[in-house]
């Protein structure tokens, strides 16, 4: 995948600027190139000064929810009186997402010292790294990092433990992974309470995502107004994100721009463009829950967390799935409900049988024995698969459901109407 | 401040409820049902079966009332289209896997899935037939239970049940999405002293009591409030009686005593109330023979012996009989010398661990505290020696009781065994399902039941019997109910004095 990595001109490396640099997964290698002084620093501060450099930079959670992370920190007990924890989302499962791996393959350290960091913040003493069980390599390498700067003690008296998930998708989402992390079984919690009031053991908690603590220590180096000066768009999106481009493109891989980046760019630009011969039909640019774009859509669109939405979908997890003309748009959509009926917890009805009945209804129209009323029954499935249970994996597979028909009705039409060739869906 | 009142209006009515309630328990105030599969108020909140979507004012999505506490000035309407939409969804999605065979199902016409379909459901489904419904073969889960994983919702209720009430967490969920199951420890059983009560909890026929299985449809049952005989916890139960015949014993709820639950022992504790081998009139003693007679021959031979008693009489009674009618025994012997006494079969204690003061407790009698409030003893050996030389002994309801006396033996009871059959007079009695009555239990609280069938022939409830003896001995008047018999005793026993039939 391009290794080492060289980053394209149009690029902007924060996160990235080590990738490929085998030197700087350890920890010689990391604190030669800086690391670990912006920790250094902060164990001095006053954990509240951490928060405002945090939050007068603008970042925001990278996971997909896009809340600032500052003032999530800040949601934290001012005064402890129980131990607090900081929990780390390494779980990253999200199709087309593959942005976090690379950060823990190449840069370990920059994950632990932003977790440090954020940790010192919030006053936890713990901090759980929960990473996907499928990440062999990272995995090796967190493990070698951890155990090398723990020898270094450069955690102070935080103590740091990574946590190995099992191969579930839904662990990914916060509260099932401290279910996970606590030995139970993964299912969301209802909220409230939030993490930060009861989360972890039923301790204050905060939850963040790779990327985002490991864009901390660059803050703190570089200055709160050096990161909010990273937006090519709007004031609110701030610093840069790193995109994981798969699909048919030239160059599939991991990008880091700045916020408010055209998408038009990172795919004809950065990433090639097209397949040969080949035009774009479709884009799904935050990961597999968010609604897919059409053409016109992608080629305007910008990537910040206001411009994506203006174009009807979210920034989600960075995750950019591109589409060409080639594609089967219902058998993608339907590979996607597979994916999300599969990962259903079973705790909310409408989660566990209206996943399942989706994917069942995609498969039987790409089997051509679809009805017309099936695309109604879809949509107001859909409806009752939005906003009505605990977590957002529901609505995660309405999503793709619903903009698909919106914008590839044609496609499902002519499956039903036996204008195309049945596919065996195995 | 557990006092502090919030104000709210639900479906336009306005209610005012202790702060942190929730807004499924206020719309109970406000007389509106928010149907609902996972919640139970006697379990920790789940919040999964999504059913009791609700439109809250202000809120920007449906809530589920089980899960949101009240908040002041909160608006919730529950009938909104919105809301009903929302809850349409919830059960056109629980059936789709769900069998519809109701026609062979024992929860049928107690099914909550039914009801709330009927209710509020889509009138046909959109699920194609074409598609296959999710299969998983019958499960033995334990000594009373078998699960029957399809019709299962999900609702986690029994999971839970066993996790945070008796807690010994042998289910779980098993598997994901629509594979889900509920799974059983493979090396446990549910065989825990209450886990019939998974049986009741569950919502749909999918946990099903092998006691119960076939016995019945629901709606051929008639139910009688009842208190259990199984010990002295007396947990409010319900019997459910098929044409005179007790087949199913299930929990009434009461937060004081047993909240919503019953212990298997006391579950099972009720064949013997349909046992056929009664005594269906009175025997009196002729020619050296037991034979029929009726009331009036009955009572007045009893009345000839007590007019002329002299000496010691003495009672050993069953702490199975109504406070009712052991008080009406001991005003049969007024001016006589006379002692009574009960013993209590003694068995395993078995608490009931996430509730309070609750358990199967080890004295296997309902009313031992109300025969002790009485003056009954619990010297029952050397009562039972006194008898030998007393002129009068009464046996009340103890058939496996084997009495020597130089004096007269009365037997009152519901059938006759053997050491019975050189008594005098011999009265026939209803059982507990069969009278109503007061029992007392281990913490001095006077409950009552009622009559759920009637006794067979001539059998009459103890305390009628008791009341006619006296009446007929010149001993007392002539009592006509249960109540009646109660507002006596409660007029001049310590400990149950004051209380009034409610």
């Amino acid at each position: 995948m391009g290794y080492p990595h060289k980053p394209h001109p149009r690029e902007t490396v924060v996160l990235s600027k080590y990738f490929g640099d085998a030197d700087a997964r350890t920890y010689k290698g990391w604190v030669k190139r800086g690391g670990y002084e912006m920790l250094a620093q902060a164990l001095t501060m006053e954990p509240a000064k951490v928060i405002d450099i945090v939050k007068e930079s603008g970042l925001r959670g990278r996971g997909g929810a896009g809340f600032p992370t500052g003032l999530k920190w800040s949601f934290m007990p001012k005064e402890k009186k129980k131990p607090h924890y900081l929990c780390v989302n390494a779980d990253e499962s999200e199709p087309g997402t593959f942005k976090d791996r690379e950060i823990m393959r190449w840069t370990p350290h920059a994950l632990l010292e932003g977790s440090a960091i954020a940790a010192h913040a919030i006053q936890a003493e713990v901090v759980y790294i929960y990473i996907r069980g499928e990440f062999t390599e990272p995995w090796t390498y967190m493990e070698r990092a951890l155990a090398e700067a723990s020898a270094a003690k450069v955690f102070g008296a935080i103590k740091i433990y990574l946590h190995r998930g099992a191969g579930a998708y839904i662990c990914g989402e916060e509260t099932a992974l401290m279910n996970s992390i606590e030995g139970k079984r993964g299912n969301p919690r209802i909220k409230p309470p939030f993490p930060a009031a009861a989360g972890l053991f039923g301790m204050p908690t905060t939850i963040n995502n790779v990327e985002t603590l490991a864009a901390v220590p660059p803050i703190l180096k570089q200055g709160a107004a050096w990161y909010k000066g990273l937006s090519l768009s709007s004031p609110k999106s701030t610093g840069t994100k790193l995109f994981s481009v798969c699909g048919h493109v030239q160059k599939p891989g991991n990008y880091e721009v700045t916020m408010g980046f055209p998408l038009k760019d990172l795919v004809y630009e950065l990433c090639g463009g097209m397949r040969s011969g080949r035009t774009l039909k479709a884009c799904i640019p935050g990961g597999s829950s968010v609604p897919i774009l059409n053409r016109e859509e992608t080629e305007s669109c910008l990537l910040d967390y206001e411009g994506v939405v203006e174009r009807g979908s979210m920034l989600g997890s960075g995750g950019v799935i591109v589409f060409d003309d080639s594609a089967d748009m219902v058998y993608q959509i339907m590979r996607l409900a597979r994916f999300y009926a599969h990962e259903s917890c079973a705790q909310c009805t409408q989660c566990r049988e209206g996943t399942a009945w989706t994917t069942k209804i995609l498969e039987r129209i790409l089997a051509g024995q679809g009805k017309m009323a099936d695309l109604d029954l879809l949509l107001d499935l859909s409806e009752n698969m939005t906003g009505k249970t605990i977590c957002v994996l529901s609505d995660s597979c309405a999503a793709p459901v619903v903009s698909g028909i919106k914008r590839f009705k044609n496609e499902f039409e002519d499956y039903i109407a036996g204008r195309r060739k049945p596919v065996m869906v195995a | 401040m557990a006092d502090e009142l919030i104000n709210l209006t639900i479906d336009g009515a306005p209610v005012s409820v202790p702060k942190g309630t929730l807004v499924i328990e206020a719309a109970k105030q406000a007389g509106v049902l928010v149907p609902h599969y996972c919640y139970h108020p006697g379990l920790p909140v789940a919040g999964v079966c999504r059913m009791c979507l609700v439109e809250i004012e202000k809120a920007p999505k449906l809530q589920i009332a089980c899960a949101t506490q009240v908040a002041e000035g909160m608006v919730v309407r529950t009938q909104s289209p919105q809301a009903k939409q929302g809850r349409m969804g919830v059960l056109e999605l629980l059936l789709i896997n769900h069998p519809l065979d109701c026609p062979i199902c024992d929860q049928a016409g107690e099914c909550e899935l039914q009801d709330f379909t009927f209710q509020e459901g889509r009138p046909a489904t959109r699920y194609s037939p074409d598609y296959a419904k999710r299969f998983n073969p019958v499960e033995d889960f334990g000594p009373d239970v078998l699960y029957v994983p399809n019709r299962c919702i999900l609702c986690t209720r029994c999971v839970r049940f066993m996790e945070d009430v008796a807690k010994e967490p042998v289910l779980n969920v098993s598997e994901r999405g629509d594979r889900a199951f509920i799974g059983i420890h493979p090396e446990a059983r549910l065989d825990h002293p209450w886990a019939g009560n998974v049986v009741d909890l569950c919502p749909v026929g999918s946990l099903l009591s092998k006691d119960f299985l076939h016995k019945a449809r629901a709606w051929e049952l008639d139910k009688t409030a009842s208190i259990c005989t199984g010990c002295s916890q007396g947990c409010n139960v319900t019997l459910d009686t098929r044409d005179n015949i007790v087949v199913r014993v299930r929990p009434r709820p009461n937060l004081d005593v047993n909240r919503y639950f019953i212990c298997d022992h006391g579950r099972m504790n009720y064949r013997w109330m349909n046992r056929g081998d009664r005594i269906e009139a009175p025997l009196v003693q002729r020619d050296g023979e037991l034979h029929a007679a009726d009331w009036d021959e009955a009572c007045e031979r009893v009345a000839t012996l007590l007019r002329g008693a002299g000496g010691r009489a003495v009672a050993l009674v069953s702490p199975k009989a109504s406070t009712e009618a052991l008080f009406l025994a001991r005003e049969l012997f007024t001016g006589l010398d006379w002692r009574g006494a009960f013993q209590v079969v003694m068995g395993e204690e078995a608490p009931l661990a996430g509730v309070p003061n609750l358990a199967l407790r080890a004295e296997r009698a309902p009313n031992a505290k109300g025969a002790e409030l009485l003056g009954y003893t619990r010297d029952y050996a050397a009562t039972l020696a006194a008898a030998e030389s007393a002129a009068i002994v009464l046996v009340l309801d103890e058939p496996d009781l084997v009495v020597r006396t130089a004096g007269t033996l009365i037997y009152v009871g519901t059938v006759l065994p053997d050491g019975a059959r050189a008594a005098t007079v011999v009265l026939p009695i209803a059982n507990v399902a069969e009278e109503d009555g007061t029992f007392v239990n281990r913490d001095g609280r006077a409950q009552r039941y009622f009559q759920a069938k009637p006794a067979p022939g001539m059998a009459r409830p103890a305390w009628w019997v008791f009341s006619e003896l006296a009446a007929a001995a010149g001993r007392g008047e002539r009592i006509a109910s249960a109540d009646e018999a109660f507002e006596r005793l409660s007029a001049s026993v310590d400990g149950l004095r004051g209380l009034v039939p409610a």
